[in-house]
Order: C-alpha cells, then sequence, then structure tokens
C-alpha cells in the first residue's frame, strides 16, 4: 500500500488534532487551531467539547466557520451563553482542560503577540489584538499553541507580550501567581515541540516524516534546542487526511456564499 | 418605554458629536443599518466601543466619525486586519485615532459593570499581559479576603447603544436569541439604547420562557430594519454573508476604492436597501 501524500499544513493540523483528548474541553481558536479541533472531533474524539469565545458550548459545526460567531457554531452547540459567562463561569471559573491558540508572534517560552508589529504608539503593523487570548492564556488548564514556522513568527524577542506563556522561562509564571500549566504543546508545520520540565524553553521532540533539523532551524529565529531523541511523528492515516480534505472543501463551498 | 420610529430619527435623536456610542455585536446581529445611518448623518468626535469591532467600524472610522476606539479585537474576523483602522493608527488618515485596548474579558466584565450599576469589575485577568502597560485604565487591586491580585477596569456607561434583534412585540419588547454576545449588558449599562429589528409581532405569549427579553422600559427607541444586521447574520433570518467580508479586504485596502464603495453602497443608500442585500441569504439562515 502506498503512502498517502500530504502537505506540511495537512501535517500540521493532523499532529495538533491528535493532541487532544476525548474528554477535553477545549477553548478554541480560530483558524488553524478551529481546524484542528474539529478534525479531532470528526476521528478519534468524538464527544470532545468545543467552545468557541462567542459563547457556544458543545458546538459540532459541520464546515469551519470564518469567524468565532457564524451561525453554525450555534445551531449545532449544546448551549450558547452570553459573552461575559463564558469568560466569568467557564474560563476563568476553570472549567477549561486545553486553550488552543494561533499566534502572529512567538517567542521560545510561548509568549504570544497579536497585538503590534513594531512600538506600541506607532507600530509598523497594526494586528487585530488580543481578544479572548490574554486570559485563555492564563486561565485555561493548560495552552496548546499551532503556526506555521518562519522566522518573522517564531522570533528570539517579540514585540508585545499579548498572551503571557512562560515569560522569561522557568518558574516565570508561578511567580506572577499564575497557577496554571501554560503552554504544552507547540505544534508547527515542521514539528512537535514541547517545553523543557525546567526552563520552558520549547524545544523539538518530534519531527515531522521527511522534516530536517535544518529546515526546522531554517525557519525559526531563536537557536533551536533539540531533545535527547527526537521522534518522527506518525504520518497522517488516510482516514486523517480524507477528514481533513472533506471538512476544507465543504468549508471553502460554503465561505463563497450562497 | 419604547418608541417605534424610522430609523433616521432614531439616529439623529439620541446620537450627538463627541458621544461615546457603542454598536454592538459579537459578529452575530450587528447593527450594520444604525451605523450606516450614523455615517450618512455626518456625526464627528464620537467614541466608538465594541468589543469586537469589524467592517462596520473600519467603514466608521475610515470615514472620519471616529476620535477615539474602546476595544479588545479589531480584525475582519476570519479575513485579517481592518484596513481603515489600520491606516489611521499607523498614518493618521483620514485623522488621528485614540485607541483604548482591552482583552474580551475586560470588556465583557466591564459592560456586566455597567449594567450592574457599579464603578469598575474586577476579574482575574491581565496576568503577565503587556496591555497593562500601555493602558493606564487597566490597575490591579488586592482581594480584601484572599491577598490575590485581581484586575480592575472602569465600568462602561456608553452614552448610547445600537443593536439589532430578532424581533420586537408590539409594546416594544425585543427578543435576542442565538449567539446572545453582549447586547443586554450593553443595553443595559447604556443611557440610551436604540434597537433595529426585522419585524414587529403582535406578542410574545408563545415564547420559551428563559429567552433574552429586554423589556420595553429598557429601550429609548426602535426602528424595524430587515437585513439591518447585514453582512453580519439574524438568526432564524438569514446567514452570515461572508463573501462579502473576504471582499471588504480588498475594498478597505485602497483609499479611493475605499470613498467609491462608501459613496455607492452607504452614502447614497437607505435603510430598506438592507432588506434586498440579504434575499439570497434568507433559505440559509
Amino acid at each position: 500500500m502506498s503512502k498517502p501524500e500530504f502537505t506540511p499544513n495537512e501535517m500540521m493540523t493532523i499532529a495538533a488534532s491528535r493532541a487532544l483528548k476525548n474528554n477535553d474541553v477545549c477553548f478554541v481558536g480560530i483558524g488553524a487551531p478551529s481546524a484542528a479541533c474539529n478534525i479531532a472531533r470528526l476521528t478519534h474524539a468524538p464527544d470532545i467539547t468545543l467552545i468557541y469565545e462567542s459563547g457556544t458550548i458543545g458546538t459540532a459545526p459541520d464546515v469551519l466557520p470564518l469567524s468565532i460567531g457564524d451561525g453554525e457554531l450555534c445551531d449545532t452547540a449544546l448551549t450558547t451563553v452570553p459573552v461575559p459567562e463564558m469568560f466569568r463561569y467557564w474560563l476563568q471559573g476553570g472549567r477549561i482542560t486545553i486553550g488552543f491558540l494561533g499566534a502572529a508572534q512567538i517567542d521560545k517560552y510561548g509568549n504570544i503577540n497579536t497585538t503590534v508589529i513594531g512600538d506600541y504608539d506607532s507600530p509598523k503593523t497594526r494586528l487585530p489584538g488580543g481578544g479572548g487570548a490574554p486570559e485563555i492564556a492564563t486561565s485555561s488548564q493548560e495552552v496548546y499553541i499551532t503556526l506555521a514556522q518562519s522566522k518573522r513568527g517564531m522570533v528570539e524577542k517579540i514585540d508585545f507580550y499579548t498572551s503571557f506563556g512562560h515569560g522569561d522561562g522557568g518558574d516565570h509564571r508561578q511567580k506572577l501567581g499564575i497557577d496554571t500549566k501554560g503552554p504544552t504543546l507547540l505544534i508547527t508545520d515542521l514539528a512537535i515541540w514541547k517545553p523543557d520540565p525546567v526552563t520552558k524553553e520549547f524545544t523539538v521532540v518530534s519531527l515531522h516524516p521527511g522534516v530536517t533539523r535544518d529546515q526546522v532551524q531554517e525557519t525559526c529565529g531563536w537557536t533551536v534546542t533539540f531533545a535527547d531523541g527526537v521522534e518522527e511523528t506518525p504520518p497522517p492515516t488516510e482516514l486523517e487526511l480524507a477528514t481533513l480534505r472533506d471538512l476544507k472543501a465543504r468549508t471553502e463551498a460554503a465561505h463563497k456564499g450562497a | 418605554m419604547a418608541r417605534f420610529v424610522p430609523l433616521p430619527q432614531a439616529v439623529a435623536e439620541n446620537l450627538n458629536n463627541g458621544d461615546s456610542v457603542a454598536f454592538e455585536g459579537f459578529t452575530h446581529l450587528i447593527p450594520t443599518a444604525a451605523a450606516h445611518e450614523a455615517i450618512r448623518q455626518g456625526f464627528r468626535d464620537l467614541t466608538l466601543i465594541r468589543m469586537t469591532p469589524d467592517v462596520v467600524y473600519d467603514q466608521m472610522i475610515g470615514m472620519g466619525l471616529a476620535r477615539k476606539l474602546v476595544f479588545s479585537y479589531a480584525g475582519n474576523p476570519g479575513v485579517g486586519l481592518l484596513r481603515r483602522l489600520r491606516d489611521a493608527v499607523e498614518n493618521g488618515f483620514p485623522h488621528k485615532l485614540e485607541i483604548e485596548e482591552h482583552s474580551h474579558a475586560a470588556m465583557a466584565n466591564a459592560y456586566e459593570a455597567g449594567a450592574a450599576g457599579l464603578p469598575c469589575a474586577i476579574f482575574r485577568g491581565y496576568r503577565g499581559a503587556e496591555l497593562a502597560r500601555v493602558n493606564p485604565n487597566i490597575k490591579f487591586i488586592e482581594c480584601p479576603f484572599t491577598g490575590e491580585s485581581l484586575a480592575t477596569v472602569p465600568a462602561l456607561r456608553p452614552d448610547v447603544v445600537f443593536i439589532h434583534a430578532q424581533k420586537a412585540d408590539r409594546k416594544g419588547n425585543v427578543l435576542v436569541e442565538g449567539i446572545v454576545g453582549i447586547q443586554k449588558e450593553a443595553v443595559l449599562a447604556a443611557k440610551r439604547a436604540v434597537v433595529t429589528v426585522e419585524e414587529v409581532v403582535d406578542d410574545f405569549s408563545d415564547l420559551h420562557p428563559n429567552l433574552t427579553i429586554l423589556p420595553h422600559w429598557t429601550v429609548t427607541d426602535i426602528a424595524v430594519v430587515p437585513g439591518g444586521a447585514h453582512p453580519s447574520y439574524t438568526h432564524g433570518y438569514y446567514a452570515r454573508d461572508n463573501a462579502e467580508y473576504l471582499k471588504w479586504d480588498k475594498i478597505a485596502a485602497d483609499r479611493d476604492l475605499f470613498r467609491d464603495w462608501m459613496q455607492k453602497n452607504v452614502l447614497d443608500a437607505t435603510p430598506e436597501d438592507f432588506a434586498g442585500r440579504v434575499e439570497k441569504l434568507r433559505d440559509a439562515g
């Protein structure tokens, strides 16, 4: 049997989906996290609870939403609550096991910038801002991050600390009184990264099939640390790929409009 | 007691130059028709408040209505950045825009505090977040019982709030359903509230007892504007026009293209035009 062909982005989404468990309660960021969370739901984690910040709890969209508040999310949700309730009872109340975030810029400690490129008061590029992320990053029991690797996106020093990861590393979170785990997993189009237990620096633990260490370093702005015994990420199964491609095709058709 | 009035009158009699105003809606039920009416009437120096300023705020900022923006996420949802907003923040075009930036949790709590008649909201937030450095309206206080450091922001109390809802009954009670967002809190926090609705029905007697209802005495004016949330959507009436959000990215990228689009679709248009814009989206709603 020949192995299925796949793109790095498909590998990223599928690797991210595998990290989610059937009993997780996942606060879903838009974009790449949304695809991964729904692939998990459509494959190995059918009972996962997906929550979007628009207030939809236990949603099961047939197509990926373009925004966090598409009608599809409400139509298929167990219940839809007001936005203040979402942030107060469900997120701040500690009910979220995984906050799943994307990022414009991250550093090696999983701190995220989605606010500005350049100086805050006179930015080179004004990005959308934090939205729900500053509190998702600190109130979720743990945080997964996914983004495609690039030197612009993975930098030695981010321009703005929109959402706190491990700060300067080590026990920085505890020093600030933050008792949640923070970023515990980073999934890119090339590799799977986990924080070093002591320094909290993201370290490559698994390379996707066919990816070299040089490729990871060439698309990352900090000096990459590789764990002892780096593994190879299992390639996508035919079921995973077919599920992802069907979802993308349905989504594309739906967003082109009526 | 809510009055039923045409939208131009509701906007003219509730909004003033220099007001703090929220056109709220969390992706769903965005009061686009009301915002377009404000643009046509040419208001100035507004403090625009909204958790998720999207295309309509991009339009208002691009047309020069805003002096200040209070917000927590300024993007074209699922598409990208707001290009008129960027032009204002990065280049001061059409003029400088003051910004007060928060997180969603802070804004949601601040509206709730406004509705609750409190001076400030207290919540566990902004830990390690740099917004606390650049926004003087973010402070921390110590819990008097546990000693925990908690974030606090001032309550939001807009002069006027505009929202869009499914329907009103003849008395002016208003029903909001689906993704209810922050609208109830925003209306109760505001000094005046204007609601555009898809339709008016005789009464609400057959509805589920726990739906989100704004009693008529919490609403100042109601205007009937079918389709008034386009290109966002009204749950149960018409679907979100995702293609329009995708198109906006190109329109807003160019100052002249933007101006031409606004002339044709806003300045030379009327509230009645919205009904036609959602016709093709009604089956999917």
